[in-house]
């Protein structure tokens, strides 16, 4: 919550969050990559696509805390979050129709690749894409929305 | 059988899927598009195209009998399974056309009430709220269910709360609506959770049969049920439930409202038959309990004073959302009565009123869409000032009551003559006072626009100011259709009969 402009009012001239932000700045990739690892692994054992969306969301919400909300959003554009939450929802109904296209039933996965194993490896990792991308910006338009009155899209934005 | 050679055989087999995926990823579509103009043409498309695919799947579902849809190409009881069969297919045939209906009628009206930059989330909003309510009428699960449930719920919360650009006290209808939605979907998920628990499954024919073999189960069913009735008895808007319904059709926007009340409780009511009869069995004592004393109770108890509640509303369109809650009530004590007969006769009513209210509803929108009428006071004189618009509300209107030749009176009748069967002479006494009841607050409404001239505005009579053809359309297609029900029943009796046949172990 801290403004990085504003650091003058400070009697010994230097920022008290100084902490926070070197090891912020150290763990919020951490965080990113720890989320991707969350994802991928997903397949073999605990995690998926929610879960790594929960955990790459809360490297921005960090970022936000420490660094302020007006800087998150410069990382962030709010504008990407209506599109990202399209995309995650399309990537997974778009499995479907590929499925559809292939002559399976809805999200049936066995269907994209020759292999049914492999298929349904392919199939999962699609979606969890999906998952992944509609989740995150889902849970930081929640933070954004919480953390500003004001409506993140602006009225030309929709 | 022509009709069905025209129709690919994928969209035969795959329909049920089809059906939820195409709104559901035009949803997203639609959410994005920059042109308000395009997001309705893509709407518009979408509907027709679901119409036409609910259309096949029911001529196919007659034809073929129930057909089960493995999702994913997984076999039930472990994967999801969408099933077609008599009970659900006229459902889906009704939403799927109400949204046709209330799409073209959109057009005209989201342009007087939704502002410029609203209006693509509201198509692609309405597009998920039919995606949910399709879904939760093909699925075969009862936790897949919960999840369209709530789809379709939180999708009509942002809709109803959209009328806030007409009227503010659209936000907290639709917070009202909000709260108690969600109790009542927490509810059913706690009940599916303890059913669940009985019988180690989610499909509701293994559910089904796991039951019969536990004869109807220990005491963890019951309260199984106890929660899965009490949670659709809110989202049905069964008669003390019912608080968020008023406020919530009387304030949303015109088509949403229309769409509502011609789907969205009838879906839940779908829900509750699909459980107390499919799901459970009225054979076990607690469900036969719950239908003699609960729902036909509260269904009786609803019908009378929410008809008179809706004598002493000002606002027409409270009044006719009282009306709502009323006629949930008969279709509840048909299928309290658990007769073949009786449950045809609500199902029957299930499918008329939504027909009725939602060309009522139409109506009343495109009155408020020329004069800004809401109040019964301001009906004075319609008979000449929209001719055509009172027209289908006096069709429309004398339905509701039961008057002959209309679909009300068709329904109604089933209705009497199925609780005189059973022997509840006392229900034909009710179903023919609650009829009084209801002529009485339409017949207030039609004295006022056709035996009163209209009002001066500044000295000069009001003009004649017929509704746009784009609102006339739809509401007359309603109208006629509940006419032609009326005079020609016999489809939709079928349709109705073959449905409590599969559900009560009759056909």
């Amino acid at each position: 919550m801290s403004d990085p402009q504003n650091t003058s009012d400070n009697p010994l001239g230097r920022d008290p969050h100084v902490l926070l932000r070197v090891i912020s700045k150290f763990l919020i990739p951490l965080i990113a990559l720890f989320a991707f690892y969350v994802q991928f692994h997903g397949d073999y054992g605990p995690g998926g696509g929610f879960q790594a969306g929960v955990i790459l969301a809360a490297s921005v919400i960090l970022y936000a805390l420490v660094f302020g909300l007006a800087e998150a959003k410069r990382a962030f554009p709010p504008r990407l979050i209506r599109y990202g939450m399209t995309l995650g929802v399309l990537l997974y109904g778009g499995t479907g129709v590929v499925n559809f296209i292939l002559g399976g039933e809805f999200l049936n996965y066995s269907t994209l690749a020759s292999d049914a194993a492999t298929g349904q490896h392919y199939g999962i990792l699609a979606i969890e894409l999906g998952v992944l991308t509609t989740v995150t910006t889902v849970m930081i338009a929640i933070f954004y929305a919480f953390g500003s009155r004001q409506p993140e899209t602006s009225d030309e934005d929709w | 059988m022509s009709f069905l050679e025209l129709i690919p055989d994928w969209l035969l087999i795959h329909g049920p899927a089809f059906l939820m995926a195409l709104p559901l990823i035009m949803a997203a579509i639609t959410a994005i598009l920059p042109n308000k103009r395009v997001a309705w043409a893509s709407t518009f498309i979408v509907t027709a195209i679901l119409t036409l695919t609910a259309f096949s799947i029911a001529l196919y579902n007659a034809e073929v009998g129930s057909t089960l849809y493995k999702m994913g190409g997984w076999a039930p009881p472990h994967g999801i399974s969408l099933v077609i069969d008599a009970l659900n297919a006229p459902v889906i045939v009704l939403i799927a056309v109400m949204a046709f209906i209330t799409v073209i009628y959109a057009m005209p009206a989201t342009i007087a009430e939704i502002k410029p930059n609203k209006r693509a989330p509201f198509y692609a909003a309405f597009l998920l709220s039919i995606a949910g309510l399709l879904g939760m009428v093909v699925s075969g699960d009862a936790f897949n269910v919960f999840v369209f449930l709530e789809v379709s719920s939180i999708s009509t919360y942002v809709l109803v709360a959209m009328g806030a650009a007409r009227d503010r006290r659209a936000l907290s209808a639709a917070y009202n609506y909000l709260i108690l939605g969600s109790i009542g979907a927490t509810f059913f998920v706690i009940g599916v959770g303890f059913l669940y628990m009985e019988t180690g499954t989610l499909n509701m024919a293994d559910m089904a049969r796991i039951l019969a073999d536990m004869d109807g189960g220990s005491r963890v069913s019951k309260i199984a049920f106890g929660f899965i009735v009490i949670g659709l008895g809110l989202k049905l808007a069964m008669f003390p439930l019912h608080a968020w319904l008023p406020g919530a059709y009387a304030y949303a926007p015109t088509p949403v409202t229309a769409f509502l009340a011609s789907t969205a409780t009838k879906a839940a009511l779908y829900l509750l038959l699909r459980f107390t009869f499919f799901v459970f069995d009225p054979s076990y004592t607690y469900v036969a309990d719950v239908l003699m004393f609960v729902l036909v109770g509260l269904g009786v108890i609803g019908m009378l004073f929410a008809s008179l509640q809706a004598i002493f509303q000002t606002d027409v369109r409270r009044m006719l959302a009282f009306s709502s809650v009323a006629q949930v009530g008969y279709m509840l004590l048909g299928v309290g009565i658990a007769t073949t007969a009786s449950v045809a006769a609500g199902y029957l009513h299930l499918l008329n009123h939504a027909v009725i209210k939602g060309g009522l509803f139409l109506a009343l929108g495109a009155m408020w869409y020329r004069f800004g009428i809401t109040r019964t006071q301001d009906f004075q004189g319609l008979g000449q000032t929209m001719p055509w618009t009172m027209g289908a509300f006096t069709i429309l209107g004398l339905s509701l009551v039961g008057v002959p030749f209309t679909a009300g009176f068709v329904s109604k009748i089933n209705l009497a003559e199925a609780a005189a069967d059973a022997g509840w002479w006392w229900a034909v006494g009710i179903i023919m006072l609650t009829s009084i009841l209801a002529l009485i607050y339409i017949g207030r409404v039609l004295l006022m626009a056709y035996f009163q001239s209209p009002p001066e505005v500044n000295g000069n009579v009001v003009d004649r100011n017929e509704a746009p053809l784009m609102m006339l359309f739809p509401m007359w297609v309603l109208a006629i259709a509940s006419v032609v029900i009326g005079v020609e029943a016999g489809v939709m009796v079928d349709a109705a009969t073959r449905a409590a046949e599969l559900l009560l172990g009759t056909g």
